[in-house]
């Protein structure tokens, strides 16, 4: 199994845990990896802001370049992004303006897209094509005893997901039960993290990161799990100024595919797990067996 | 205690501008509004939005235009849909509020030293040049555009990313920066624009 891998910038930078533990998850499963030649940066909602055009046409030339590297999904973890290229595509589709353009701009460097290339996220592609019966097989270590709020955040379900519900999805919940773990009910679960609004506007921004903690800790969870960088950077690394503002909410957060990395048995000190300001507690000593 | 009309005069209107918006790919469903109030009541960020989504949505059609380009509202939507997939007449809001942001950097008018809007300009710019971000030096160009103050309370978690390694100061970049270039210039060209919005 192989797919064309986008990165995106956060996994370079500040949601590097992600890909640190996604990419070794992915070969313990058999499912490589292709990171696509000289990515650029999706855009993400800021350049939506400034010029959709050429927000379009900065994701387009992503899209090009998988559709060059061969008729490979592709794959790609940071829901900005998910969001932003699956957008993209809908754009090119439904607006003969936008394609223009898109078109023009990347005939100038001898690319073009004709909208064939599938964008899907990790979690998509771990469930419905590795499929939960080939990752229990994997399973070694697991989870059990530990409960886990499954937070999915906004834009990989809204508006464009297709391979879960926008009001409850349950992939995760699915695989995470697969691991061996407990899952929370947690209603929060596409509920907004408060984006850059944490950083921009903290009033308001840090508030809706409050709400996600407190709540998962008022439901009896250990860990809150997600699938997206910036999700996992609000929920990890502000806890300082949203506990002094609103008290105590403390609980750790880390990606889904760190908590398959450890039921997998991959070595903890090359899952990321280190990167976290909020540390999630080693999990209990397995007896050794007799 | 200070009397103020709540309710906009006819004068101040800019005729055709929520045509124009509505005119914005995306954006095709304004008209089709009915006011049920919906988006306002999903959305996280309504309660500190001087007009709520729904509002919004009355003013744009209504001509409005200096109401709500120089409102915080719609710097204040974080893109999170949720409006929009609970739209009962399938209005794409958050796209709206797009179109909204794009024209009011365009025309120079968001509110001043508002960080949103300055961090979508820097976010833009550094793409432009390196073909990536990079987050940490991203967030200190913002720091001393909008706010250094900012940088004061900011220093804990500074030194949390240090420790986590997590604070990234090279500058990451595409290696063909010349095709990025390339590609925008030639896309700018034809759309009306003789170069992209600042």
């Amino acid at each position: 199994m192989t797919y064309n891998y986008f990165p995106g910038c956060s996994l370079k930078g500040l949601g590097r845990a992600y890909e640190e533990s996604l990419l070794p998850v992915m070969r313990h499963l058999g499912v490589e990896m292709a990171e696509l030649d000289d990515w650029n940066c999706c855009g993400a909602t800021a350049y939506m802001s400034v010029d959709e055009h050429m927000a379009c046409v900065l994701a387009a030339r992503n899209l090009a370049l998988a559709e060059k590297a061969g008729p490979q999904d592709l794959v790609t973890p940071c829901s900005a992004c998910y969001l932003v290229l699956n957008k993209t595509k809908h754009y090119i589709k439904d607006s003969p303006e936008i394609n223009a353009t898109v078109q023009r701009g990347l005939g100038a460097i001898g690319l073009s897209f004709s909208g064939k290339t599938a964008v899907r996220h990790p979690l998509d592609v771990l469930v419905h094509d590795v499929g939960l019966d080939v990752i229990k097989e994997k399973v070694v270590r697991p989870l059990k005893g530990l409960k886990v709020a499954p937070y999915y955040g906004c834009q990989v379900v809204r508006p464009y997901a297709t391979f879960d519900d926008a009001w409850n999805p349950t992939t995760m919940d699915r695989l995470l039960k697969t691991l061996g773990a407990e899952v929370v009910h947690y209603p929060l679960k596409t509920k907004c993290c408060g984006a850059s609004l944490t950083g921009t506007v903290p009033e308001a921004g840090l508030r809706l990161t409050y709400i996600l903690l407190k709540e998962a800790v008022r439901r009896g969870a250990d860990v809150i799990a997600t699938i997206c960088p910036l999700c996992q950077f609000n929920l990890d690394a502000y806890h300082d100024q949203v506990e002094k503002r609103w008290g105590p909410a403390r609980i750790p957060t880390v990606y889904f595919t760190q908590l398959m990395g450890l039921a997998f048995g991959l070595p903890v000190e090359q899952l990321g797990l280190n990167r976290n300001f909020v540390p999630m507690k080693p999990l209990p000593e397995v007896p050794a067996p007799a | 205690m200070d009397i103020t009309r709540r309710v906009r005069f006819e004068a101040e209107r800019v005729r055709g501008f929520g045509k124009e918006i509505m005119a914005v790919p995306g954006c095709e469903r304004l008209f089709s509004c009915i006011q049920c109030g919906t988006c306002s009541g999903t959305c996280p960020l309504s309660v500190y939005m001087e007009h709520s989504p729904r509002q919004i949505m009355a003013l744009v059609r209504a001509d409005f235009k200096d109401e709500v380009l120089r409102s915080n509202s719609i710097w204040l939507c974080a893109s999170c849909y949720d409006c929009t997939v609970e739209c009962p007449r399938q209005i794409r809001i958050t796209d709206i509020m797009y179109a909204l942001k794009q024209r009011a950097i365009l025309e120079g008018v968001y509110p001043k030293h508002f960080p949103i809007p300055i961090l979508a300009k820097e976010f833009a710019a550094m793409v432009r040049r390196k073909g990536r971000i990079t987050e940490t030096l991203l967030v200190m160009r913002l720091f001393m555009k909008a706010n250094w103050r900012a940088v004061l309370s900011s220093w804990r978690q500074g030194l949390g990313l240090i420790r986590t390694g997590r604070f990234v100061l090279r500058q990451e970049h595409i290696e063909r920066r010349d095709e990025l270039t390339a590609m925008l210039a030639a896309a700018g060209n034809g759309t009306g624009k003789t170069k992209e919005t600042p």
